[in-house]
């Protein structure tokens, strides 16, 4: 085939028919992956909730609500619960927590409690602190050495602090300021689940800007 | 006033586009070797991503989301950056050609630069409003920029010295590179407001 | 042209990542891991064999002067079914790779051979200069990715080769990745050197 001369109107008639053709292959595409997509995501959404938050036969994520926290100020949060229940009576909730502590950002984690509000399970779902260091969180808070492991406390009896500030959990080795935006997520999400009015003074302290502290 | 004041300290230190979030490698690698075009290339850079920004932002916000055609944005950002590189080129052309002149010879590489489509993405992503987008877009091309000349003025030692011949060139480039992004690591954790 | 000449030339004479020193920021951004390096190089060939492919067939079509933006339009597709198929059936890897997926489309090796080969050769050859290439990237990172992997946490794909705790952390930060990468192109050096 000779090659097309690079006139004007050749030009404008290439483009628009590539851009034709791409836009109905693309369009296609996203169709046929729409579903999958969305079904990815609440599949991950789902099993997530399954493996912090007691056994359940509801339908947690039909049946959500949100909580705010710190309203009014621009820490001001939205936490999603979904509660946990079986044969209709609430045996506890999934908690999907967030904290803007964390030494690279905001972190979100999904938090499980029986109904007396004692800590179950929780699980990671997005950080940007140091990789390496920051993942650890995942693994740390639940591995039953020391006074690593938060299963099973309640953040209403006394509140949760790292050792480092007084505390009686042990911080992650090297990362005690992902440590306690950790913990500070976890009491969101507590308060979150007990629909706790703001105590807006309560869970930020201001040792979090202490900057001697190194990573 | 303190969001915009955290947004630029952490773009350009922080989270510098080339030193930690490995945008803009590139351009890093192959113009850094003179302090005179690593700031050409800075400012270049700095020009065309506040422009690309402000235009892909719009497109997105009243454009591609309105339609409900978000799966387009690739190919919307990648070209409508490499039209308004063109577009660029032209106009300093024409209207400032002293500005031209000291730009001129960067602005086609600018197109596959990544840090523009990257910052572009990034903005969209962090659900910046119009403002915090371009004080992004601008900090961050200063972070480039910064990167650039701190860099540009290490190769240019560097090429003084006697390096075994196996590591001349790009390897102990990239060796010093880690050792620059070891020093900006000091930075992280810096938090304002 | 031997057919097999043709991959094995993206895989040795003319590696992208240790020869060619081309799209070095998925390189260096997304190698913290092996199993990441893989992916981000197997995405990155599926890119570059499509739009090969493609270009190849249509190159008479398209008019000299629009080349380049022809050429980027039909990399960014391709890049968009890559990231929405990735998205649908592989979030995992997708959530990891972040930024990078829809970076490829500045990736100056998939222009790069669009332009240098593909524009030039029949669309069978430009598949395996893709394959080839591709192979030669998907080495490269998964070879920087397990290194690093396995000097910072002492693991290699996930299996555990030495403690986590004796882990040199600086490996899967930044300053590791141009660290490692430069002395792995020296390495590279030093034994095409031996050769000559």
């Amino acid at each position: 085939m000779a090659k097309t001369e690079s006139t004007f109107l050749n030009m404008v008639l290439v483009l628009t028919i590539i851009c034709i053709i791409v836009g109905t292959i693309l369009g296609g595409v996203y169709k046929l992956t729409e579903a999958p997509i969305a079904k990815a995501e609440k599949a991950k959404q789902e099993k997530a909730i399954k493996d912090v938050a007691p056994d359940f036969d509801n339908d947690p994520i039909a049946e959500q609500y949100t909580h705010e926290l710190y309203a009014g100020t621009n820490e001001n949060m939205i936490l999603t619960i979904f509660p946990a229940k079986k044969n209709g009576i609430l045996v506890g909730a999934a908690v999907e927590s967030l904290t803007r502590k964390g030494f690279g950002g905001e972190i979100s984690i999904m938090v499980g409690f029986n109904a007396d509000g004692s800590i179950r399970n929780y699980q990671v779902l997005k950080h940007a602190e140091t990789p390496g260091l920051g993942s650890k969180m995942q693994e740390w808070f639940r591995t039953d050495k020391n006074h690593q492991s938060i299963l099973g406390l309640n953040p209403g009896k006394g509140e949760m602090k790292v050792s480092k500030d007084g505390g009686n959990i042990d911080a992650i080795t090297a990362a005690t300021i992902s440590s306690r935006a950790f913990i500070d997520a976890i009491q969101n999400a507590y308060r979150a689940f007990m629909g706790e009015p703001d105590v807006h003074s309560a869970a930020s302290p201001k040792a979090n800007q202490n900057k001697e502290e190194k990573k | 006033m303190i969001t915009y004041i955290s947004i630029f300290i952490t773009a350009i230190f922080v989270n510098n586009i080339v030193l930690s979030q490995f945008l803009g490698i590139c351009p890093f690698l192959g113009v850094s070797k003179k302090v005179n075009t690593a700031l050409g290339m800075g400012a270049a850079v700095t020009f065309v991503m506040t422009i690309a920004t402000i235009v892909t932002y719009l497109l997105q916000k009243y454009l591609l989301d309105i339609t409900g055609l978000q799966f387009m944005q690739t190919i919307v950002f990648i070209l409508v950056i490499a039209a308004l590189v063109q577009m660029v080129e032209i106009i300093l052309k024409k209207v400032s050609p002293s500005l031209y002149q000291a730009l001129g010879v960067f602005l086609p590489l600018i197109t596959t630069n990544c840090t523009i489509l990257g910052v572009a993405i990034l903005v969209i992503q962090k659900n910046f409003n119009l403002i915090e987008s371009v004080v992004f877009a601008v900090s961050t091309a200063l972070g480039f920029a910064l990167a650039l000349t701190l860099f540009a003025g290490i190769r240019e030692q560097l090429s003084l010295t006697n390096v075994p011949k196996s590591m001349q060139g790009i390897p102990i480039a990239l060796i010093a590179a880690g050792l620059l992004a070891m020093a900006f690591m000091g930075f992280s954790g810096i938090k304002i407001g | 042209m031997n057919k097999l000449k043709i991959i094995l030339n993206g895989i040795t004479k003319e590696n992208p990542t240790f020869v060619l020193l081309l799209g070095m920021c998925p390189t260096l951004g997304t190698t913290t891991s092996a199993e990441n390096g893989m992916g981000m190089g197997l995405a990155t060939m599926f890119v570059l064999i499509c739009s090969n492919i493609v270009i190849s067939l249509i190159k008479n079509i398209i008019p000299d002067k629009v080349r380049i933006p022809a050429f980027i339009v039909i990399i960014a597709t391709f890049v968009t079914v890559l990231e929405m198929c990735m998205k649908a059936y592989v979030p995992a890897l997708y959530s990891s790779l972040g930024l990078f997926i829809p970076l490829i489309v500045v990736n100056c090796i998939v222009l790069g051979r669009a332009e240098s080969f593909a524009a030039k050769h029949g669309w069978f050859d430009s598949l395996l200069d893709g394959l080839g290439i591709g192979i030669g990237f998907t080495l490269a990172l998964t070879l920087l990715g397990a290194l690093r992997e396995f000097l910072g946490t002492g693991k290699i794909f996930n299996m555990t080769l030495f403690p986590e705790n004796y882990g040199i952390l600086i490996f899967i930060l930044a300053p590791g990745a141009f660290i490692a990468l430069g002395y792995l192109i020296v390495i590279v050096n030093k034994l095409k050197s031996n050769k000559q």
